[in-house]
């Protein structure tokens, strides 16, 4: 078998133009479907930026909240109820709001600010500069250094701004595992001084997060959650439900899949039509191959293997080069967002996989009609 | 000439079906043997090429049988035919069919790959053949640097690198001029046949006649006379 497979694949790559061609189909439908894909599990990763740099195991909100920045303010006396819940070792509010911060050359910026339990701090980031006890200082608040941090005016510790008529001073700088999504800078601070700071509404916890004391507690908490008119999430739960949003109800997910699509039926449309041409030049000569003695079962492997290894070398020329440009976009914005995720990558092996083997069913179809009487007749 | 190498018996081919049926060969029936060159000819539409192609196994009849050591081969199966033809059969077709996107060695190789021999095995026998058909110094060539008396000689070549018992000529000298043809058609004979080898010629290309040991006259899907000649 090995040695009609090296047949084929002379048969292909010497035949230089349409394995170029090939190449081109495959490559260009990879690298679209892979911008596209980790273009949105960049927008994804980052619209759950505060739930994966909090941390917590799980989220209590109300029922109508889709995203981390929507947050519906609940009673203090929710935090309560959830603390009295049988299973729940603690639980402690949390603040996420945003606001406009007046920095030391007279300009505004606005900046996501996340108020932590004052008691605990649960949620943290952690500091790359700074001590976290100074949080508990006069008007402190820490800077998160991510891609935003210029938006700051690239502060350092002592810096001072002001926010709604309120001193604010730098005492810390922090990293988070991820950015946020709209390109604002977060601010962290205490729970009081945040909802002291900053206008808010009667009720002013966003969310309640709850330490189990076993995962098999949460199923418990969720329920008893819910009888209070609420819901709980574990941190994985509330990042589909944000997940879920942005893909359903915001058109996002939407117009990506339409460019997935796109990308796959223009991919499809370039590889399979040359392949298709690429049998038909070479129909002669499989029907020769008939008449000398090929079986049709290997006359299908060669195909399978001109169309799979031409959609391997396609695949991988694909991952390379939209690797590459999102590298590269993040050289010079470091806030892009796109992500090469593993779920990705399989995305676009699966989606060459189908556009070779429509390719080769095609070639196929024709080489096993082709009749070796048709190469006497010419 | 002693055993025969192919019997043929009361073949039948049509085509189409009930208005537009046509008769291609009706009810041919021969003997072929070893160390024979037989020679098949006769005016376009006679049912030349379609008879060949039942008795190489490539063409099912509608009736009849082709006998090669002692089995009709049309009772094989399709993988069973597709042996056949390797291990049996040669084949020269008329516009040669060589891959132009392989070399002429690779070429020649093609029957000995398909029987599973190993690459460089392979390589080394085709070689042989293309030794033996004057063109070593081709053999890294693709075929569409050759001329067209050696593209007919490296289809030679890949026709007899699966030693067959039968070699099938379509129109050899078809895309040749007079002496190239003749040329060609004196090399088979000379070195490629032997008593252990049948080869059938389909041509009506006068000019050649000379080397056949017999040629059959085919009209209008029947064998109208066999002439025996011989050099």
């Amino acid at each position: 078998m090995k040695g009609i497979l090296k047949i084929a694949f002379k048969l292909l790559v010497n035949d230089k133009g349409k394995f170029a061609a090939l190449l081109v189909g495959i490559t260009f439908a990879v690298f679209l479907m892979n911008m596209m894909t980790s273009m949105f599990a960049g927008i994804l990763s980052k619209s759950s930026a505060t739930v994966i740099n909090v941390g917590a195991k799980v989220w209590v909100m109300d029922p109508a909240v889709n995203t981390v920045q929507s947050s519906i303010p609940m009673p203090d006396y929710i935090l309560d109820a959830v603390r009295s819940i049988n299973g729940v070792r603690y639980a402690v509010p949390l603040y996420s709001g945003g606001s406009l911060v007046k920095l030391a050359n007279g300009t505004y910026q606005s900046a996501t600010i996340l108020g932590l339990d004052d008691a605990s701090l649960l949620g943290r980031p952690q500091l790359i500069q700074g001590n976290i006890a100074d949080i508990y200082s006069e008007n402190a608040f820490i800077v998160v250094k991510d891609s935003e941090f210029p938006k700051l005016g690239n502060p350092k510790l002592g810096t001072e701004f002001e926010l709604n008529d309120h001193r604010g001073v730098i005492v810390g700088i922090a990293k988070v595992t991820t950015s946020g999504l709209f390109g604002v800078p977060t601010l962290y601070t205490t729970y009081s001084r945040a909802i002291q700071y900053i206008p808010s509404t009667r009720y002013t916890i966003s969310y309640i997060l709850v330490e189990p004391k076993s995962a098999s507690a949460v199923a418990y908490i969720k329920r008893q959650v819910k009888a209070l008119g609420y819901e709980a999430l574990t941190k994985d739960e509330f990042m589909k439900k944000i997940a879920h949003f942005y893909m359903f109800q915001t058109g996002l997910g939407t117009n990506v899949f339409l460019m997935t699509i796109i990308s796959f039926i223009v991919g499809l449309s370039i590889s399979g039509q040359t392949f298709y041409t690429f049998i038909l030049e070479n129909l002669e000569r499989f029907g020769a191959l008939k008449a000398i003695g090929a079986r049709g079962r290997q006359l299908i492997y060669m195909i399978l293997f001109q169309a799979g290894f031409t959609a391997m070398i396609g695949y991988g020329l694909g991952i390379g080069l939209s690797s590459f440009v999102i590298a590269m976009a993040k050289l010079r914005i470091s806030s892009y967002a796109a992500i090469v995720t593993y779920k990705n990558l399989a995305f676009a092996f699966l989606m060459v996989l189908v556009i070779a083997g429509i390719s080769s069913y095609i070639g196929i179809r024709k080489v096993i009609r082709i009749e070796p009487f048709d190469i006497f007749r010419g | 000439m002693a055993e025969p190498a192919v019997r043929a018996s009361g073949l039948v081919k049509w085509f189409g079906e009930a208005d537009t049926k046509t008769y291609a060969v009706r009810g041919v029936s021969f003997e072929a043997y070893f160390g024979e060159m037989l020679y098949i000819e006769g005016p376009s539409g006679s049912g030349k090429t379609t008879l060949l192609s039942m008795i190489s196994g490539i063409l099912r009849p509608n009736a009849g049988s082709v006998i090669v050591e002692d089995k009709d081969i049309w009772s094989l199966g399709p993988d069973q035919l597709a042996d056949f033809r390797l291990n049996k059969v040669g084949f020269v077709f008329q516009d040669y069919h060589l891959f132009p996107r392989l070399t002429t060695l690779e070429n020649v190789a093609i029957p000995l790959i398909l029987k599973k021999l190993g690459w460089d095995e392979a390589m080394d026998k085709a070689m042989e053949y293309l030794e033996a058909v004057g063109l070593k110094d081709r053999a890294q060539l693709p075929p569409v640097k050759l001329s067209g008396g050696e593209q007919q000689r490296v289809a030679i070549a890949r026709a007899i690198a699966g030693r067959p018992d039968i070699l099938i000529f379509d129109e050899p000298t078809a895309s040749l001029d007079g002496d190239t043809g003749r040329r060609i058609v004196d090399f088979v004979k000379k070195n490629i046949l032997n008593e252990k080898r049948f080869i059938l010629i389909v041509t009506h290309d006068n000019r050649i006649f000379e080397y056949a040991d017999r040629i059959m006259r085919m009209e209008d899907g029947t064998i109208m006379g066999v002439e025996k000649t011989g050099k």
